[in-house]
């Protein structure tokens, strides 16, 4: 596919175009990306959590910088949300990595989660496979601004940095399931505020409570501290710390072949959403041009049946093997 | 389920630190249902057309008040030209004296909009005047 060469060639505008169709649900988008999706597998995902405000934007700003240093190529996807109200957005991460807009060997995309619930948007995972085929060595993927429980992002990543800020709660937050869970590295940002060694003495207890096998071959979550991003001299020292640290992460998954587990978590969630939009979607699509669906949310509000009986209706007519 | 957003970059070019009207302008094209970038001041124009490919937008506008619109707005325009994008619309916005419209209309700017605007005849014009790409 003439597409599909343009993008292994880096070409932009032919990436940028896609990623758009993808979140537009464009059909023909889907059929490009059955062409790129044997190509994938080389970049190596970086996935950027942390509540709004908690500098995820000029962490991965940094980033971006320290791994050009080394010559490595990045893409970064950058999340944030949509309005439930009026659909529209405003897509404010790139302000702060400007400075690499004119840099070939970077490209940023922003994407709105459009109603995607767990901190990504829907075509995240279609646009990672378009920067590894892109030729990026490095992907940066940064969820919108999460809170507890927003965490698809481990479903795409291999290595998932959760930044915490001083001064957001108690030790209970750090015992709490869910975000505090994902991470395979933490950064304490803004340390140079009140709070910060308390929470990393939180962040510590909570990593000495975990049972062992909580640690993949041995890789406890290492905290690091990363100081005012105005004062250039040690907010590149800590960027570094953490670039390196990553890539210690990433050799630890190599060595101890732990790649696969990570590949296989996405291999689970991509066949779940492709099936969703290759059997529900066209049913729904057919039901609600139909006026069908509205006739259903009539039935439902008088209470003449219930959803689940729907449904079975549906299926029954949709779909061969549920019928029997 | 196929929808096409519009997707709108507001950038302000140059050594203006003004963006007060930016940024109105760009949540108010939150509010109108389009996908908006915002970059931030203080952008090259080489900086806001490689963004405005890199973000795939249907629409770039730009912002200036500090008087150096001659410069700045045709020097997108033509960026985008260069790198095949033309088929993104530019238009633009900020203390432009009437007399110079036309050179920026004629340097391929599509609408220009002075003080006393309103919020309303903005989003209108982009409904009326600016599809998704296709």
């Amino acid at each position: 596919m003439e597409r599909v060469k343009k993008i292994k060639a880096g070409d932009v505008r032919t990436a940028s175009r896609l990623i758009r169709n993808l979140e537009d649900g464009m059909v023909e988008a889907r059929s490009t990306i059955k062409h790129i999706f044997p190509l994938t597998g080389r970049a190596h995902v970086i996935g950027l959590t942390g509540s709004p405000g908690a500098g995820k934007s000029t962490l991965v700003d940094g980033l971006v910088e320290s791994f050009r240093k080394k010559e490595k190529t990045v893409g970064v996807l950058a999340v944030d949300p949509t309005s439930p109200f009026t659909g529209g957005a405003i897509l404010g991460d790139r302000i702060r990595m400007q400075r690499h807009a004119e840099d070939p060997g970077v490209f940023v995309r922003s994407l709105a989660t459009r109603g995607a619930l767990g901190g990504l948007a829907k075509a995240v995972g279609d646009a990672i496979h378009i920067l590894d085929v892109m030729g990026k060595d490095i992907v940066i993927v940064e969820t919108v601004g999460t809170g507890q429980q927003e965490v698809d992002i481990i479903n795409h990543s291999h290595t998932v940095i959760v930044v915490l800020i001083p001064g957001m709660g108690d030790e209970i937050q750090a015992i709490k399931a869910g975000i505090m869970e994902i991470a395979d590295i933490f950064v304490i940002n803004k340390a140079d505020r009140e709070g910060s060694s308390k929470l990393r003495r939180e962040i510590m207890a909570m990593l000495d409570m975990a049972p062992p096998e909580t640690f993949a071959a041995g890789w406890r979550p290492p905290i690091i501290r990363v100081e005012n991003a105005f004062e250039p001299e040690g907010f590149g020292k800590s960027l570094e710390e953490l670039s390196a640290t990553i890539e210690k992460h990433y050799q630890h998954l190599v060595q101890h072949n732990l790649i696969g587990s990570r590949v296989r978590r996405k291999a689970v969630v991509e066949l779940n959403e492709a099936i969703r939009n290759s059997v529900l979607e066209p049913i729904l699509e057919r039901l609600v041009q139909a006026g069908e669906i509205e006739q259903m949310i009539q039935k439902l509000i008088n209470k003449e049946t219930d959803p689940y009986t729907l449904a079975e209706d549906v299926a029954k007519r949709y779909l061969k093997e549920c019928s029997t | 389920m196929a929808e096409r957003k519009l997707r709108v970059m507001v950038a302000k070019p140059g050594l203006d630190g003004h963006d007060r009207g930016a940024r109105v302008l760009a949540r108010c094209f939150r509010d109108a249902g389009f996908e908006v970038i915002y970059t931030g001041c203080h952008q090259t124009p080489e900086q806001i057309a490689s963004a405005a490919i890199q973000e795939d937008v249907d629409v770039v506008g730009l912002s200036c008040l500090s008087g150096a619109h001659r410069y700045l707005f045709p020097a997108v325009a033509k960026l985008l030209k260069e790198q095949g994008a033309d088929d993104i619309t530019v238009v633009g916005g900020g203390i432009i004296p009437e007399q110079d419209f036309q050179m920026l209309y004629d340097a391929g700017l599509k609408a220009i909009w002075v003080p006393g605007a309103t919020l309303d005849s903005i989003v209108e014009w982009f409904r009326t005047n600016v599809q998704p790409r296709n």
